[in-house]
């Protein structure tokens, strides 16, 4: 198994160490995850898929948790949705 | 897409210490037994899985992990139930996948989550829940070289900023509300179970014990769009520490959502169980902190009772009983130690956002006589965490009740609730 | 007396009689067991609709709506007022000829209506499975978020000198409202807008519940922009009896999407019908395959007071001269609660009302029930 994977995340190229969260990766690199209803950013808050705060779309589909996704190579991740 | 139809004697909801016990047990039993957990890995929140290995998983962690692979229970990972569309059936969802199982008998081993309260600056990046940040940790968020504050109230702050030290962050400090007398009495209370002591002990040696400070709790944070810096009380003296993170939790919820969807009774916000962990509904079981919050130890005792009762062997636990008693005193002894002060009632102010999801603030939501009202005149708890986090922070804030749970459990995509059409019905053998 | 009016129910309703009556210059209470708007108004979808089921019908929703306009500028950005539109849409060539008939009573009506075309139906909504044969745009119905709007009533009551009451009424006749706990209210008129609550205060109401299922989204802007309803609606969703459900999508300015809508009546349980729910989910995704992939965050259910004729009861109760209704308003309450509470407030007053009231007065129904 190779010991890093490498995701895009807003276009930019990011490698992390295999098994790492795309929720990690974000922050990791420097991001929020979303922007709030009244335009605040936001990012990973309880780490185990309870409080929403973590949304990012993955491959295409929008809102997804991404505390509780592994990054696996090629993946998509649209931050500030 | 896809969908899935399984049967099974005993279906356990969690895979954390509780629901591991309780299928090894039912396996023991003799028992066809599925275990469904929302996250990637087996373990649930105290032993999911550690990539940096700089605080490996525990010996006992090890065993019982390698007890429940080779238990020949069916585990579906990154799996979440969502609702309970008829008797004796819930609908589960995996990866956009529909997966319906039935059951004979059913154990909620789903855990508990962070009570998390509102103060100025709590929706900055950088502030976290306790056990929110250590996951992300675990999940491969770097701490190496960050100031770490943290902060809120339980036992489990000295183990989470141990873990911290462990994985090469600063901890300037770890602030328990709990007053030092309500603490130090309970630490009394455990001389007889040394063990915990001792771990205790162990952690406080990694922090340095004068980094540890009871009766001090969050006032407000700064930064602009990260976090800057912390402010801590104790109500007479005020420190400002700049911190890259802050770790904040104020002890644990039980998860009763999927109790409640299964009309089981519910107090105090716990499922209610009996001795043998039998729910009011008579072939639904819970162990764990779902049941009350009561850690580990308790955890695995009553996933053992709990699943071996739902297997209806009953009498390979019979020596059991008497042990969760005796836990759930000790329990009971820690949840008061660490009740949350008033002071921290006040801590929101008019702008303070108490709904992240909606962002609802403290001052939107006066003059509502409770949650339910709050929640169609604000939108506070409409969001996709469904009042998860800012129900929780109500109930103590105003003593509001939590609103009807209504279905899904989680947000699922649309797809997993749709008919099927039967050729796309794969059955057990092979979709697992 | 302690009142000229006493109105049970602070729904979209009764918020609206109270706000209403207390206008006109008359002593109001307005009793609800709990805040306003929690009751079917907190269930429904919020589409101010004008509607031909019968002439009845569209003379109570097209006056309505147009009271809705008026009253647009006194409400609060929470009640999320819109004029989305609402686009009929015709699946085959059936329903077309629908859309022709129902284009032509509309605007002999005086309600504007505007046949669409396959193509424009798709330039207006893009996500609309392909293949449709086109559809009926009524420009000037919306959308509206119902709790906020009986919260904003209620406090024009308050305003107009209406003393608001929390508690439950357990006995209405004679001049009296009979709260839990002993207390009694005495006033000349009581009006009872209870909702679906109200046969347990007269049992005798040719009222049935009908229960309705909704199910909401995560927020997607712009991906909806009219409120949607197949016109097969009225084949299937009109049919007084058995089970039906109907494609009927509406956005809110949330982004989020409300998904309905089943009908169903005998069921007494208030939990979701999973395959009910199926079916309805099934429907919209008939016409809008795209919706598979959305996120749903919340399902519930609601219960429509119905009556016989699909009309409201509004006027004197025959079996009491001291009670009024104001219920029964089925699918279209949040519609028609204005014009109920104009015609209400005109029959007080001795006035005649815009429209006449006779169609919705509970003697009439009664004889046509009889
Ligand atoms: C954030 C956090 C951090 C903690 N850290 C520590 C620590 O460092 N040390 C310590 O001693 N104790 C810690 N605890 C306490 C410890 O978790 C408990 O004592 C013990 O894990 C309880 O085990 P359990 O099986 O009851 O619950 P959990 O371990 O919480 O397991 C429950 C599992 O059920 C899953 N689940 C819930 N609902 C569903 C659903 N609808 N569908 C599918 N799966 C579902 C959850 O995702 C989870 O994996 C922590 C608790 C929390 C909440
Ligand atoms: C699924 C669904 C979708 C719908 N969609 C639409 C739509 O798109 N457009 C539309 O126009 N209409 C729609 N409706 C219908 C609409 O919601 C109702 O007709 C309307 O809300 C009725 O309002 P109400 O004030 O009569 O009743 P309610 O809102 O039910 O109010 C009754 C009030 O009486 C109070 N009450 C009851 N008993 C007592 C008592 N004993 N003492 C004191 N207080 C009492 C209750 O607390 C409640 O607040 C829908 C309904 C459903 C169920
Ligand atoms: S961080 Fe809370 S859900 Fe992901």
């Amino acid at each position: 198994m190779p010991d890093s994977v490498t995701i895009r995340i807003d276009g930019q190229t990011v490698r992390v160490p295999h098994g790492t969260s795309v929720a990690a990766a974000i922050m990791m690199n420097g991001g929020f995850c979303r922007t709030s209803v009244q335009g605040e950013p936001r990012s990973a808050v309880c780490g185990m898929g309870i409080c929403f705060e973590c949304r990012a779309a993955v491959n295409g589909v929008a809102q997804q948790r991404t505390c509780q996704i592994t990054c696996v190579d090629e993946m998509q991740v649209v931050t500030h949705g | 897409m896809a969908e899935t139809r399984l049967h099974c004697d005993v279906l356990v909801a969690g895979a954390g210490p509780a629901g591991i016990a309780a299928a090894i047990a039912a396996r023991r039993a003799g028992k066809q037994v599925v275990v469904v957990d929302d996250n990637p890995h087996p373990g649930g929140q105290i032993w999911r899985g550690s990539m940096s290995g700089a605080h490996s998983t525990s010996a006992a962690a090890r065993k019982w992990l390698q007890r429940f692979r080779a238990s020949g229970a069916e585990l579906l990972s990154s799996t979440r139930i969502v609702t309970a569309p008829g008797a004796n059936t819930v609908l589960a969802e995996h990866e956009g996948n529909a997966i319906h199982i039935h059951y004979d008998a059913l154990v909620l081993a789903t855990g508990a989550r962070e009570l998390l309260l509102p103060f100025p600056g709590w929706t900055l990046p950088g502030v976290m829940g306790a056990g929110g940040l250590q996951a992300m940790a675990k999940a491969g968020l770097p701490l190496r070289g960050k100031r770490v504050v943290v902060a809120g109230t339980g036992p489990l702050l000295l183990a989470v900023a141990a873990a911290f030290v462990h994985e090469g962050a600063t901890v300037p400090g770890v602030f328990d509300q709990a007053s030092r007398e309500n603490i130090t009495a309970f630490a009394a209370s455990l001389l007889t179970r040394p063990s915990l002591l001792m771990q205790g002990a162990g952690y406080l040696a990694t922090i340095k014990s004068w980094r540890y400070r009871q009766g001090w709790w969050p006032l407000c944070v700064h930064g602009e769009a990260t976090l800057q810096s912390v402010v801590m009380t104790n109500g007479s003296d005020t420190v400002e520490i700049a911190c890259d993170y802050l770790a904040c939790g104020f002890h644990l919820v039980p998860n009763i959502e999927l109790g409640a969807l299964l009309h089981c009774r519910i107090q105090n916000g716990a499922i209610i169980a009996n001795e043998h962990q039998q729910t009011s509904v008579a072939n639904v079981f819970t162990a764990g902190e779902a049941a009350g919050i009561a850690g580990l130890p308790q955890a695995l005792v009553e996933g053992e009772i709990a699943g071996a009762y739902a297997a209806g062997a009953g009498n390979q636990v019979r020596h059991l009983l008497r042990r969760r008693t005796a836990l759930r005193k000790v329990a009971a002894r820690m949840n008061h130690a660490y009740r949350l002060r008033p002071e921290l009632r006040a801590l929101p102010q008019a702008d303070t956002l108490i709904c992240r999801c909606e962002d609802v603030s403290w001052q939107q939501l006066q003059g509502f006589s409770g949650m339910r009202s709050a929640k169609i005149h604000t939108r506070c708890g409409m969001g996709p965490c469904q009042g998860r986090i800012c129900g929780a922070a109500m109930q103590f804030l105003a003593g509001w009740e939590a609103d009807t749970h209504r279905p899904p459990l989680y947000p699922v995509q649309l797809s997993t609730l749709l008919p099927l059409a039967a050729h796309d019905t794969t059955h057990l053998e092979e979709s697992i | 007396m302690d009142f000229d009016s006493v109105v049970v129910g602070a729904g979209i309703v009764g918020s609206a009689c109270a706000a209403e009556l207390a206008r006109a210059g008359m002593k109001v209470a307005l009793v609800d067991i709990a805040d306003p708007g929690l009751g079917a108004t907190a269930a429904g979808m919020g589409h101010i609709v004008v509607m031909d089921d019968s002439p009845a019908q569209l003379a109570l929703t097209h006056y309505s709506r147009q009271l809705w306009d008026a009253l647009e500028t006194s409400l609060t950005p929470a009640c999320e007022y819109r004029r989305t539109g609402t686009l009929w849409i015709a699946a085959d060539e059936e329903e077309m000829q629908e859309v022709l008939r129902k284009r032509a009573l509309y605007t002999d009506n005086g309600v504007a209506a505007e046949a669409i075309t396959a193509d424009r139906l798709y330039e207006l909504e893009p996500s609309l499975r392909r293949g449709m044969s086109g559809g009926l745009l009524v420009p000037d119905d919306g959308v509206v978020y119902a709790p906020a709007v009986a919260r904003v009533l209620a406090m024009q009551a308050c305003d107009a000198g209406a003393v608001p009451i929390t508690g439950k009424v357990t006995a209405v006749g004679d001049g009296r409202v009979q709260l839990e706990g002993g207390a009694e209210l005495r006033t000349r008129r009581i009006v009872v807008a209870a909702g679906e609550w109200s046969t347990r205060l007269l049992p005798d109401l040719p009222i049935r519940r009908r229960k309705g299922h909704l199910a909401i989204t995560d927020r997607y802007p712009g991906m909806v922009r009219h409120q949607l309803v197949e016109l097969g609606y009225l084949k299937s969703a009109h049919s007084i009896s058995g089970d039906s459900v109907a494609f009927n999508i509406q956005p809110r300015s949330t982004g989020q999407l409300l998904i309905g809508s089943s009908r169903q009546y005998g069921a007494e349980d208030s939990g979701v019908d999973f395959a009910l729910m199926q079916r309805m989910l099934a429907r919209a995704t008939e016409y809008m395959p795209a919706l598979a992939d959305l996120s749903i965050i919340r399902m519930w259910t609601g219960f429509r007071a119905a009556t016989p004729n699909k009309l409201p009861l509004i006027g004197p109760w025959t079996a009491d001269e001291t009670v009024f209704l104001a219920t029964g308003h089925e699918g279209l309450g949040i519609t028609t609660s204005l014009a109920t509470a104009a015609l209400l407030s005109s029959y007080f007053a001795g006035r005649d009302s815009t429209i006449p009231i006779a169609p919705y007065l509970p003697a009439n129904a009664e004889a046509a029930h009889a």
